[in-house]
């Protein structure tokens, strides 16, 4: 029996008087991959964020390991979609990818040996090994998100939560994180976001298509009907690969 | 040169210039990369509420300085984050309140205020040993809690939302920093004053941002920097028997420009090197 890991009941945000998310309901078991897709401004990152216990919603419920969503944050691991922090900052790639392990350390305790094994094997993961003293300005956006995905996966999470993880990754990496995250649907759930419906179709096992309400695609195969609700546009019709 | 040691108040004056650099460069880094120099402008200018209550009571004004700074500190950074008023407006309102205080309480005080304009614009050269116990002291304070939060500090400073994630109790956090700047004004005061801290905070940061990797690396650069300037201008002073606190910050100031244009001519000739090969 598959366990419930994130449930989301009814959940409404309004945000400076805008509705952003309407009557919200959704449910992620252990072991899915799901993943979100629609517009731009559809509530995406907004929902994620929720799931995160970053933002408080305006009604309705969510639960992450059945828990309120700060108390599960631990066992979260996030890529954020930001890339537009300071360029300039003083830190080095390996120190970046350490502060995945800041929930695992706690207060007054520094980073040891085994959490120094542990960034550079998800360094070598994300293909960056050779970029480890390097100062995170000098990355291109490319080996930028490559590192926050190395970042989030040192924290060993249950539930990893991507926001457009491949915008400014060329196609050959997309590939190798695409496979990347294949091989961690093994260990763990994924929900990820975008709205470039090209990538995503390959290997997730379930899509919901977002625009302030949701559409769920329970039968595990995208329609246009469930796009075009979404979009309310035409969008090309797209299958899995393990499903065609 | 040696002969001017065998001055006490040049052996203090040092010792007060180096004790002050280890605060500046550690602190000033964090103002710095955190961008919050004009909130640190604003808790040295507040805290000359502080000095006022002091000369009021009859106390060290540095004793009144420290709860004072470290509750305008508390003040700007809860009215700021925990209600809808905007960020330069509780600055603003704490910049003026804490000077208006300070004004009060002077003027309450009986008699004169002598060395009122020191604690303004600094004097390093009087700067009493009692003094520097006080600046030794916070140092080790402002030390201390760096060390044990470094890399909570490294991660609300980069990624404020993912330390947030991982836990971190990032107001909390984001709170002692600026308890800690509030104790690097403390340190400051004596050196250039309060209208003048906040230069001593961002430029020796500003100017190592530009070599450093890291921020230990930068910190380290920044402490020798803020020495460096601070010993200059002392020894300017001196010698040309002008305001101590204006020398170092013009010291500064000049190191940074010429910084900053070096590094322009720099890449100019870099672009022009690689056209022509």
């Amino acid at each position: 029996m598959r366990s419930p890991v994130v449930t989301v009941k009814e959940l409404s945000v309004i945000l400076g008087g805008t509705k952003i998310l309407d009557g919200l309901s959704l449910n992620v078991q252990e072991g899915e991959f799901l993943g979100i897709v629609g517009p731009n401004g559809g509530g995406k990152t907004t929902l994620l964020r929720v799931i995160l216990g970053l933002q408080k919603p305006t009604s309705g419920i969510v639960t992450v390991f059945g828990h309120d969503p700060v108390v599960s944050r631990r066992r979260i691991g996030y890529v954020s979609q930001r890339l537009d922090f300071d360029r300039d900052f003083p830190v080095t790639v390996e120190e970046t990818v350490l502060m995945g392990r800041l929930s695992s350390r706690g207060l007054f305790r520094r980073y040891g040996t085994q959490d120094r094994e542990l960034a550079e094997h998800a360094l070598e993961t994300v293909g960056m090994k050779g970029l480890r003293t390097h100062q995170v300005g000098e990355l291109s956006g490319g080996e930028l998100q490559r590192l926050l995905i190395a970042r989030a996966l040192i924290s060993e999470p249950e539930l990893l939560l991507l926001d457009e993880p491949t915008a400014s990754i060329d196609p050959e990496m997309k590939t190798t994180i695409y496979d990347l995250l294949d091989t961690l649907t093994q260990s763990m759930t994924i929900i990820l976001v975008t709205h470039d419906t090209g990538t995503i179709s390959r290997n997730v096992s379930r899509i919901a298509c977002l625009n302030c309400k949701i559409t769920v695609q329970e039968t595990e195969e995208i329609t246009s009907e469930s796009l075009s609700r979404a979009y309310r546009y035409p969008v090309d019709i797209l299958k899995h690969r393990g499903h065609e | 040169m040696v002969d001017i040691f065998q001055y006490e108040f040049m052996r203090n004056a040092v010792a007060a210039a180096l004790l002050a650099s280890l605060a500046c460069g550690i602190i000033g880094t964090y103002v710095v990369v955190r961008r919050i120099g004009f909130i640190s402008g604003g808790i040295a200018h507040a805290a000359f509420g502080g000095i006022g209550i002091g000369y009021y009571l009859g106390v060290n004004p540095l004793l009144g300085l420290i709860p004072f700074s470290l509750f305008s500190a508390l003040g700007i950074g809860l009215l700021s984050k925990k209600t809808k008023v905007a960020e330069d407006t509780a600055i603003g309102a704490f910049w003026a309140a804490g000077m208006a205080v300070g004004i009060l309480f002077i003027g309450l005080s009986p008699g004169y205020a002598p060395d009122l304009f020191s604690y303004l614009f600094g004097s390093i050269l009087t700067v009493p040993r009692s003094d520097l116990f006080i600046i030794a002291g916070l140092d080790l304070c402002i030390f201390l809690v760096v060390f044990a939060f470094y890399k909570e500090f490294l991660a609300i400073s980069f990624d404020e939302e993912y330390a947030e994630v991982s836990g971190v109790r990032t107001t909390l956090l984001y709170l002692l920093q600026l308890c800690l700047i509030a104790l690097t004004v403390v340190v400051l005061v004596r050196v250039v004053g309060i209208v003048m801290v906040v230069a001593l905070l961002t430029i020796p940061p500003a100017i190592a941002r530009n070599f450093s990797r890291n921020l230990f690396v930068m910190m380290l650069l920044s402490c020798f920097l803020c020495a460096l300037f601070t010993l200059a201008g002392l020894w300017l002073s001196y010698v040309f028997d002008i305001s101590s606190g204006a020398v170092i910050i013009l010291v500064s100031a000049g190191v940074f420009l010429a910084v900053l244009a070096a590094r322009r001519v720099s890449t100019m000739l870099l672009v022009r090197y690689n056209q022509s090969r």
